[in-house]
């Protein structure tokens, strides 16, 4: 450092052109614009103005400061039952803009502080050599001084005990991805689960009748109309005390119905549905947000996410979007009491892909 | 026109303009009041033989010729026998029907017809075939002394909140269709949408959503819009769309703006 060669404010073009090549350009090299006094170099009132003009917007920011304070302690404070919006718009307001100028002010005066009063003559700074024996050979003494220093070579415990706890850090993380390996930890109970077989499992079984979400009534073949879309959830997880919004999470689905002869239905799925009841996981296989944007003319589903979008006459087939397979159907049927029930758990995992699971169509897994 | 420039001065154009503008103010605001009196006509017998044939007169003059003479379906309209009156009320009462134009979903617009036409239309259909019939003004009070809230809200927020988004502000749907706003919809006007699910709305019959249920939703959307907006403004309601694109816009141009400023030269 200390190369750079500072031109003479005072001399307008004082500042020397780079290097010592310039006869070797096929044009000439302009060098640097004339330098221009600013009317602040020249007026000491106009360096006044702008001396002002500064500490006007730090004066600001000062403000600015004050007014934050004032939305927080002087307008806030709200309990929390408070209802009167007219306040909380207040003080948002308040807290808002009184940052936005505490910060403002402060950036915009140093900058113009910058342009109009600091000096504002050209320089150039050269360009170091880039391969220096000297820099290398400093390098090398350094990183000898470094070994040196630190005693590194002739205390032999210090080396092996940093060797060993540098081998054992990355050990979390490996046990945290075992998690996902889904061999020799099944329970009979598939909520005790974790890993892959977690995702592998929801709350429906044989016989578990569907219901309505919020309010948990079950549902009659007869209340499903054609058009009509129920958000429905396994009968029993409304009451869980625990765990809740994970099973919820993956057992939510939704209820619809279709004129049969619409249905494109697929070898082995043909009892899945009641007189064109059918239901189908509402997560989102791209990557599981809840889809039930229905829209009973056209039977597409949209996901609000990724604007993938599901044909419900072709066994919710992906018709555009990311997402890369179709929802996964529930099976459905009536039991002796008229109600919809669930005949199995799904038969494919819910929600997105991952690693173990085959992308590919039931006919060509050969399942 | 040589006329009227010849007695522009005389002493009666005064009278004769102010009688004009009164007659006109006047002309207006009955037609203004009466767009605006819906749900006053809602549980008067409407389905007075007298309102049927009216109704058939007026059908078969606007409507019979997408939805078909008897509405029976047409090349460009569906049957509407068995819709039912709500659905008229709904579709009419809102201004999407008559289409102002074919495209992928009918809009809102101002009336064409009034309360008491509507409801004659809506009598028409209704006799074709049953169908949902106009709300009774039980479900549509949002003050009613057993409407929960809470319940409303969560009810709106699994069963309406994808489409219509958590603000009630519309949002969109596939291939240019979308969920239009609830914010200033009327209630009797949601609660048909609900039970007659219009253009591509699913349908919440009484056997999904009961009559309190909806009446619940009603109150919850009307409870949200006094509720006003914290925030400063709503930007429509959409959600973080509309803030990104505010914030795009405005935010870089702001910030452009100020490295112009930056890197110029103090004059």
């Amino acid at each position: 450092m200390g190369e750079q060669r500072h031109g003479d404010p005072g001399k307008p073009g004082a500042v020397e052109r780079a290097g010592d090549d310039s006869g070797n350009f096929a044009i000439e090299d302009p060098g640097l614009p004339p330098h221009r006094p600013r009317i602040t170099d020249e007026d000491p009132r106009a360096a006044k103005r702008a001396e002002r003009q500064v500490s006007f917007l730090f004066i600001l920011s000062i403000i600015g400061t004050i007014v934050f304070f004032v939305g927080y302690f002087g307008v806030g404070q709200l309990p929390l039952d408070e209802t009167d919006m007219g306040i909380i718009r207040l003080q948002n307001t308040l807290l808002g803009l009184g940052t936005a100028f505490a910060m403002l002010g402060i950036g915009v005066g140093i900058v113009q502080w910058g342009r109009a009063l600091m000096p504002d003559h050209e320089w150039v700074e050269e360009r170091e050599s880039v391969a220096n024996e000297e820099d290398r050979s400093d390098a090398v003494n350094m990183i000898n001084d470094i070994a040196d220093e630190s005693q590194i070579k002739r205390r032999p415990l210090l080396r092996n005990t940093l060797i060993g706890a540098l081998a054992i850090a990355p050990l979390p993380a490996v046990a945290m991805f075992r998690d996902l390996d889904n061999t020799g930890n099944q329970s009979e109970d598939p909520a005790q689960n974790f890993g892959v077989e977690r995702m592998r499992h929801t709350m429906w079984d044989t016989g578990t009748r569907l219901v309505r979400d919020v309010t948990g009534t079950p549902i009659k073949a007869e209340d499903v109309t054609i058009g009509s879309a129920l958000h429905v959830v396994p009968d029993g997880l409304l009451d869980m005390e625990h765990d809740k919004l994970n099973q919820k999470a993956k057992a939510v689905v939704l209820l619809m119905r279709l004129n049969p002869e619409q249905m494109q239905i697929s070898d082995g799925r043909e009892d899945w549905h009641v007189d064109g009841i059918v239901a189908y996981s509402k997560i989102c296989t791209h990557v599981g947000c809840p889809i039930a944007l229905y829209e009973q003319h056209t039977h597409h589903l949209l996901c609000p996410c990724h604007q993938s979008t599901y044909d419900l006459t072709q066994e919710c087939k992906v018709v555009f979007g990311p997402a890369s397979h179709p929802l996964p159907q529930l099976p459905i049927t009536v039991d002796n009491d008229g109600y919809l029930v669930a005949q199995s758990d799904f038969q494919e995992p819910v929600g997105p892909v991952y690693w173990e699971r085959d992308p590919r169509p039931a006919e060509e897994r050969g399942a | 026109m040589k006329a009227l420039s010849q007695n522009r001065r005389h002493p009666m154009v005064g009278v004769a303009l102010l009688l004009l503008g009164l007659l006109l103010t006047g002309g207006l605001y009955s037609l203004a009041s009466n767009i605006n009196s819906a749900s006053a006509y809602s549980q008067a017998d409407y389905t007075s033989a007298d309102n049927i044939s009216d109704g058939e007169t007026l059908f078969n003059a606007n409507c019979a010729s997408c939805h078909g003479i008897g509405a029976t379906g047409g090349p460009a309209g569906p049957s509407l026998v068995g819709v039912g009156a709500a659905s008229v009320d709904f579709q009419v009462g809102t201004g999407r029907m008559p289409l102002q134009m074919t495209g992928p979903q009918g809009q809102e617009k101002q009336n064409q017809f009034n309360e008491e036409q509507t409801m004659q239309m809506a009598a028409y259909v209704h006799s074709l075939g049953a169908g949902p019939s106009i709300p009774e003004d039980e479900y549509l009070d949002a003050d009613h002394a057993d409407v929960n809230l809470a319940r409303g809200g969560e009810l709106f927020r699994v069963n309406c909140a994808m489409c219509h988004s958590a603000s009630a502000g519309g949002g969109a749907l596939t291939r240019g269709k979308y969920a239009p706003t609830l914010h200033g919809v009327e209630e009797e006007h949601i609660y048909e949408a609900m039970v007659t699910g219009p253009q591509n709305m699913p349908v919440f019959s009484d056997s999904n959503l009961t009559p309190e249920d909806k009446r619940d939703v009603i109150a919850y959307l009307k409870e949200f819009e006094t509720q006003g907006y914290p925030g400063g403004a709503s930007l429509g309601s959409l959600g973080p769309v509309a803030e990104g694109l505010f914030v795009w816009t405005g935010g870089l141009a702001l910030l452009i703006g100020f490295m112009v400023w930056m890197t110029t030269r103090s004059s």
